[in-house]
């Protein structure tokens, strides 16, 4: 009784307070929940994609939005999760649940490498060159078919459980794993030197930050995340094809990252969790699956010219506000700051919110 | 073969350098990522055919409402969509993603998404070194060779150049100085497109026409860009010459060539990138350390 008690008092006292946290608690709560609700298996499938992108865009979010090393070609490390699961559990006939990891771990040295040769580059140099890497990847990968499957990638993998539902659980909760670590790992003081990285990197270092050090283990991470989230969609596929590799996918995760807001982690996952399954309903529909990616897109351009910072942040603008005194956000609802008790409303209006957490 | 690698690098080189150049200018005076770069290039060429095949205007008029057409239609795009989100980088970046996707689409609409073949603009051929150039590759070069021509003339002969090149060097400064950024910006687009809608027009009959023809040139395009230094023209100029051999010796020179080409096109590019981080005709920007 006093834990319940307790713990009520702490959801009351920490999560009910603010709207952005009571949205997020149930989402949580919606996602482990859902299949008892409503298991119909097509959308068990379309939510299992969904987890598998949702990490794939947080893994981005990591390196582009908070280090600033705005990465154009991290299909990169979801191919590679994707390819080295699939070779390994065919050639050498290992298990799904051990290929998973390798694939994860090939994708982090895949990290440093990238990270490693970019650590030169900045700003729009290192875009444009990390595009290249997948598509270097790519043509290796078609010139080798006896090796790769060419046009046809690897096929006839093992799933990792039977049905639908099991298939779901894996991904919804590896994605809930990984996306709390990431916004864990971001928030942390290691989130800070990434801001501080992406600000100013000359300051950074001068404050005495090993920079190179810390990009490329954002790199490792974020390449160890993507490949994960591609080693589960090869399996949960059944196949690891060319498409993962592919410049499609690539500025696919761009704008699913800059659409829900860059530098919050929950920001991509957001914008996944709306777009994806919006493009799958949208090419369900006869007459308009044709045209779900020309509404996609256009879509996209809409938001944009309304909230150009991206979705969440103007919605947690919308549903909270920011004390003047000590920085912390509260209900847009509340007259005082919950925290220090200063006034909120006069001073509202010229906030300005320099980084997107917190 | 070597007279195949000549004349094959040239003609790609000439193309690509049309591509690369308005790119490099965009980015030079507006610091826009203009993926939907190559996307003008692929409307320039459906527009061509739709007129060519169905108006039956002759080939040069054709051309030049098509390259009229796709420049008017930018800068519409560029004041509705890029214009109004300017100051966000991020969402200037995905805006231009959108907008290629969305030609992409409609073009895949309105068309089907078949190859679709123009016939040769010129019959015949010249043998050259003892190799056979068709007038249609020649007349690439020929073009090519104007606009860029065309675009020195007005970068370094008219005020309007010197406009253009005084907001890529300093915007700012620029602004102070009393010139009009914005409309410069707007007329930097216009030329830019206008290229890629010229390098459009003269390759659509030499390869085929599909709504998906923008992504090899565009990777191929930033590739340039980058070896030679964004927003370098001269490094733009070179790069594509470098690519454009680099491609046609692989693909004549080694095996199973074809599906290698454009990787070793970005190896090159990594290798300099590599060397010399600002690319070979790099110039520092004032926001840079």
């Amino acid at each position: 009784m006093y834990w319940f008690r307790r713990g009520w008092a702490e959801l009351r006292n920490e999560i009910f307070v603010l709207p952005s946290r009571t949205l997020v608690l149930i989402w949580v709560v919606a996602l482990l929940a859902l299949p008892f609700v409503y298991g119909d298996p097509y959308v068990m499938r379309i939510l299992t994609m969904t987890c598998i992108f949702a990490v794939f865009a947080a893994s981005w979010d990591l390196l582009a939005g908070y280090t600033g090393q705005v990465n154009f070609g991290h299909a990169l490390f979801f191919g590679a999760g994707a390819y080295t699961s699939a070779l390994l559990s065919l050639k050498l006939g290992l298990s799904p649940w051990l290929t998973v990891f390798a694939g994860a771990a090939v994708a982090l040295l895949f990290g440093f490498l990238v990270g490693y040769l970019c650590l030169r580059l900045r700003g729009s140099y290192l875009s444009l060159a990390t595009l290249a890497f997948p598509l270097i990847a790519l043509g290796l990968l078609f010139a080798f078919p006896d090796f790769s499957g060419g046009e046809l990638g690897v096929s006839g993998l093992r799933r990792l459980v039977l049905t639908p539902t099991a298939n779901y659980y894996i991904a919804a909760i590896s994605m809930l794993f990984i996306v709390f670590g990431l916004w864990l790992l971001a928030d942390s003081k290691f989130g800070i030197v990434l801001h501080a990285i992406r600000d100013d990197e000359v300051a950074a270092r001068a404050s005495g930050i090993n920079t190179p050090r810390y990009k490329m283990t954002v790199f490792a991470i974020a390449g160890a995340a993507a490949g994960f989230a591609g080693a589960l969609f090869a399996h949960y596929l059944r196949v690891a094809g060319p498409s993962a590799l592919e410049v499609a996918l690539s500025f696919q995760v761009v704008i699913w990252g800059i659409f829900g807001g860059v530098a919050t982690i929950y920001g991509p996952v957001a914008a996944v969790f709306i777009l994806y399954p919006l493009t799958e309903w949208l090419g369900s529909i006869p007459g308009v699956g044709e045209l779900r990616l020309l509404i996609f897109a256009v879509i996209v351009l809409l938001v944009l010219l309304f909230m150009p910072r991206g979705l969440t942040p103007w919605v947690r603008d919308k549903i909270e506000t920011q004390c003047p005194r000590c920085k912390q956000r509260n209900g847009v609802w509340r007259k005082v700051c919950r925290l220090c008790g200063a006034a909120l409303q006069a001073q509202v209006a010229g906030t300005q919110r320099l980084v997107g957490h917190q | 073969m070597l007279q195949d690698i000549l004349v094959t690098g040239l003609v790609n080189g000439g193309v690509y350098a049309l591509l690369a150049i308005g790119f490099s200018l965009i980015f030079g005076v507006a610091r826009i990522v203009n993926i939907a770069h190559t996307a003008f290039y692929m409307l320039a060429a459906y527009c061509f055919y739709t007129l060519l095949t169905k108006t039956g205007l002759g080939f040069l008029l054709s051309g030049l409402i098509s390259v009229g057409a796709v420049t008017l239609f930018s800068v519409i795009c560029y004041r509705l969509v890029i214009e109004p989100v300017r100051e966000h980088e991020a969402a200037v970046l995905i805006a231009t993603i959108a907008l290629a996707l969305v030609f992409q689409e409609l073009m895949l609409y309105a068309f089907g998404g078949h190859f679709l073949g123009i016939p040769s603009t010129l019959e015949g051929s010249v043998r050259f070194l003892g190799v056979s150039i068709p007038y249609q590759r020649l007349l690439i070069l020929v073009v090519a060779g104007a606009s860029l021509a065309l675009v020195w003339f007005v970068l370094y002969r008219t005020r309007l150049g010197l406009a253009i090149r005084a907001t890529a060097n300093d915007l700012e400064v620029a602004n102070l100085m009393g010139m009009n950024v914005h409309r410069v910006a707007m007329a930097t687009v216009a030329i830019s497109v206008a290229l890629a809608a010229v390098a459009g027009v003269v390759v659509a009959p030499v390869f085929v026409v599909d709504p998906f023809m923008w992504l090899a040139p565009l990777v191929t395009m930033l590739a340039i860009v980058v070896l030679g230094g964004l927003g370098s023209m001269k490094g733009s100029l070179i790069g594509a010459l470098i690519i454009g051999y680099v491609e046609a010796i692989t693909v004549f020179a080694v095996p199973a060539g074809a599906y290698l080409k454009g990787a070793v096109a970005l190896l090159i590019m990594v290798i300099v990138l590599l060397a010399r981080p600002e690319g070979l005709f790099g110039v520092a920007f004032e926001e840079e350390r």
